[in-house]
């Protein structure tokens, strides 16, 4: 991959805090639908979906954030991701937009402390006009994480 | 006159003749004087000469006219039915196998014209034929179903027709076995340049694995290839040694019909051993692999018999076949889906009725109508395809019978073969994959399982040996057991065998159950060592039958009594599997149990749920039967109702009460897999897609009891 070029991210909300997934990896974004809980399944897993006669499991972000419950309310999203060979949904609570950012704006985090763990984190984008401050993820650490892969 | 608008029913219709004339040839040699399996044999024969004749099949036509011959003289009771006669019929019943292959392949029937064959036909006809000749022919006519690696070094008919030419004109014909280092990262790259190599020499006649497997890299260190040349041997090796990461060539040169083995052998020796060193130095990872004795790596099924002259053929790598695949329908399920069509054509005129402003009616509720009605009608669609899709396992069981009468005479074993469950039925892909690994386990039993009928009377067992096919459906997966009562497997050896080799620790192996120690034959190139100490060989290529499973989603596993005899089960999910399944109410959520698990449901009042050492059990027509209460399983709330309804499951002899709190009802289930990340829940087979588009999970019963 280049390394100059700019990346496009989707940008998500958790507890007003902005996210961002590289956008190669976003399938389809969807809107809420009814999810059957899965029993047994690792807490982080809200439980499995129907994609258009597919069934894929979807995680909860804030189970894994470590935040609150939260009602759906009608921002509520289902970004669902493209794993090497499956796809998996999650749970946001809002998305924003796709941004464009530069690898050069984007700084390590190994000294932030959070309720988030650090290992999720890939770095923090800054977008150039303006003030946004972008959370970046490693979304497949976030899946093996949610499926206990690797612990 | 054009043909080819003929030529796929003439295959179909004579695939299906030439099984019936497997089916009914059986027959016959169990009961040689019924008149009337000897009047359908003829029968079938005769359509099959006419049709091969009008198709202007001549060489198929002559070979089935002279099984007539031999046929119409048994029917008038001149000629007695023996089981080397049969023999010959059912070679003569493999040509004309071959005969169709090579049409489906290239539309025409090839050069071969089976002259021992007709040969032998004569001689039955006129009384003189010599049993002790039978035997002959097996070999030269390679067969699909004989292919056990005796015959890796009998060419394909047609390249044996263009050897003989080859030598007739004055060239030489050499075998020539590369051998590639360990390694060697581009396998097919080098593959190529001692193939283009050989091009620039003279012309390849045959290549093992095909050129097509050979790009793919789907083959070990070593292939295989047979070329024409004017060049010498010592040439050739010279040029093939030349190209990089080669460690070994063996170039054999054939000669007409008597082989000179003996001749070739002295080098054959010589440079596997330099092969074999080669492979020292480079740790050889696979030592089973490169053995001397191994000659015929490749098993000669890949054998293409489509490599024809290079320059009058088109090359047969990656050309598909002239007729495609195809799926008998039962007409009633076509009918179905015939329905369905003309539905969705009435739901489209109302929409476009709704949308071209046709106002008198309430539009709304039309509308709605419609899109539900169209609902409907997809998801009936949808089903009923995916049923037209599914053929009963019947397909591949029914080539056994025939097979397994031909491996026991080779071995002289007494074998009966027992079917059941042919109706079962499996998505067309599956089925299409599930005869070879078959095939394996059941030559694997009839060879290695059965044990000879001498030692069979010394442990006091019935002469006969007996092997059970059976298929059923077992919840959300279909099952083939092959079963024989033979010797059974010594675990012991096995673990010993696990042991010498080394490559598991010893307390590994120490520790495992005897069910690991049984999966261990399941290891690629377990049963090659066993081999060569000469235990008992079971398990030869179990690793080919368990990666070929496992691709389909399945697996395979083994039970065994020693002395008692093994079985086999291979299970097949049913990824595309409709079921028949119970849906019931857990709580708030919906779960579908497996119909054909299901014994019976019952109404109870939580009074007669007794206790018995800490596990709830009733009292059922006398019968204890623990129950389950699902909602715990669950993981859900549980009810304290006073009214339960039990749906009581049986697996094997066990059967288990789960509590329920309603039903919803009986329906026909698309069974989908959870995917792989959930795949470790295993109380959960799956899930399926609902009417309203929501999922239900499907229990899997067999975890559950």
């Amino acid at each position: 991959m280049d390394i100059t070029s700019k990346q496009q991210y989707v940008v998500f909300e958790m507890d007003k805090q902005n996210f961002g997934i590289n956008i190669q990896s976003v399938q389809i974004i969807e809107r809420m639908k009814s999810i059957m809980r899965v029993p047994k399944s690792h807490l982080a897993i809200r439980g499995v979906m129907n994609l258009r006669g597919e069934i894929i499991p979807v995680i909860d972000i804030r189970r894994l954030f470590n935040m609150d419950e939260l009602e759906n309310t009608e921002f509520t999203r289902i970004m669902i991701l493209r794993m090497e060979d499956a796809l998996v949904g999650c749970i946001v609570d809002k998305v924003n937009e796709v941004l464009d950012i530069d690898p050069n704006q984007i700084e390590a985090t190994s000294t932030m402390h959070g309720k988030i763990d650090s290992s999720y984190i890939i770095g923090v984008g800054k977008v150039i006009d303006g003030d946004e401050i972008v959370t970046l993820l490693n979304h497949e650490r976030l899946v093996e994480v949610a499926f206990g892969i690797n612990e | 006159m054009d043909m080819s608008q003929y030529l796929q029913i003439f295959i179909e219709e004579s695939k299906d003749n030439l099984q019936s004339l497997n089916e009914n040839l059986l027959l016959l040699e169990s009961e040689p004087d019924s008149e009337q399996v000897i009047n359908d044999i003829f029968r079938v024969a005769h359509t099959l000469k006419g049709m091969a004749g009008t198709m202007g099949f001549v060489k198929m036509q002559h070979l089935t006219h002279s099984i007539e011959n031999v046929l119409s003289e048994i029917r008038n009771g001149k000629l007695h039915v023996t089981s080397d006669m049969v023999d010959i019929l059912f070679q003569c019943l493999d040509a004309l196998e071959n005969y169709v292959d090579q049409i489906i392949k290239t539309s025409a029937e090839g050069q071969e014209e089976y002259k021992e064959l007709l040969v032998q036909l004569e001689a039955i006809l006129k009384g003189n034929f010599a049993p002790a000749a039978a035997t002959a022919p097996v070999e030269a006519a390679p067969t699909p179903s004989s292919n056990d690696g005796e015959s890796a070094y009998v060419l394909p008919a047609e390249v044996e027709y263009i050897k003989k030419q080859a030598i007739d004109a004055g060239l030489n014909v050499y075998k020539i076995n590369v051998l590639l280092a360990s390694t060697c990262m581009l396998k097919a790259a080098r593959a190529f340049i001692v193939f283009s190599d050989l091009e620039d020499m003279g012309d390849i006649i045959l290549a093992e694995p095909n050129a097509q497997e050979i790009e793919e890299e789907k083959f070990d260190q070593e292939f295989m290839v047979v070329v024409t040349t004017g060049e010498s041997v010592e040439r050739v090796k010279e040029v093939i040694m030349a190209v990089a990461e080669v460690d070994g060539v063996t170039v054999e040169e054939l000669i007409l019909r008597a082989s000179s083995e003996e001749e070739t052998k002295e080098e054959t020796k010589e440079e596997t051993k330099e092969a074999a060193q080669a492979q020292d130095q480079g740790q050889g990872p696979q030592p089973a692999e490169v053995q001397p004795e191994k000659q015929h790596t490749p098993p000669p099924a890949s054998a293409p018999p489509a490599s024809a002259p290079p320059a009058s053929a088109p090359p047969a790598a990656g050309k598909t076949n002239v007729a495609g695949k195809s799926v008998r329908v039962n007409i009633d399920r076509l009918d179905t889906l015939m329905n369905l069509v003309s539905e969705l054509i009435i739901v489209k005129t109302q929409l476009e009725g709704i949308s071209g402003g046709d106002v008198q009616t309430n539009s709304e509720t039309n509308y709605s109508d419609s899109v539900e009605y169209l609902e409907r009608v997809t998801t009936s669609l949808h089903d009923a395809v995916m049923k037209v899709r599914m053929v009963p396992v019947e397909s591949v069981f029914n080539r056994f019978p025939r097979m397994l009468r031909d491996v026991s005479r080779k071995l002289g074993k007494n074998i009966d073969l027992i079917m059941s469950g042919e109706e079962t039925e499996l998505d067309r892909t599956v089925i299409d994959e599930i005869g070879d690994p078959l095939i394996h386990l059941l030559r694997n039993a009839a060879d290695h399982g059965l044990e000879t009928t001498k030692e069979r009377k010394e442990v006091e067992k019935p002469d006969k040996g007996t092997i059970h096919l059976r298929a059923y459906q077992d919840g959300n997966s279909v099952v083939i057991e092959v079963e024989d009562d033979g010797r059974g497997i010594d675990v012991n050896r096995i673990k010993q065998k696990a042991l010498d080799r080394g490559d598991i620790p010893r307390e590994v192996v120490e520790n495992m159950t005897d069910q690991e120690i049984m999966d261990l034959l399941f290891r690629p190139s377990f049963s090659m060592a066993q081999k060569i100490t000469d235990l008992s060989g079971r398990g030869v290529g179990l690793d080919v039958v368990k990666s070929k499973i496992i691709a389909l989603g399945g697996n395979v596993e083994v039970a065994t009594e020693l002395g008692k005899g093994s079985k086999f089960r291979v299970r097949l999910p049913l990824t595309l599997a409709i079921i028949q399944a119970l849906m019931v109410n857990i709580s708030s959520e919906k779960y579908a149990i497996p119909l054909n698990n299901i014994q019976n449901i019952e109404n109870i009042n939580s009074s007669q749920i007794k206790l018995v050492q800490n596990q709830e059990v009733i009292v059922l027509r006398n019968q204890v039967i623990p129950v389950v209460r699902l909602d715990t399983i669950l993981e859900l709330p549980s009810s304290d109702k006073d009214d339960l309804i039990v749906v009581v499951v049986r697996k094997g002899e066990k059967q288990v009460g789960f509590v329920v709190d309603s039903l919803i009802g009986q329906q026909e289930i698309v069974i989908k897999p959870l995917g792989k990340y959930l795949n470790n829940i295993h109380m959960i087979a799956g899930a399926t897609i609902l009417g309203n588009g929501e999922v239900a999970l499907i229990l899997d019963i067999n975890t559950l009891v």
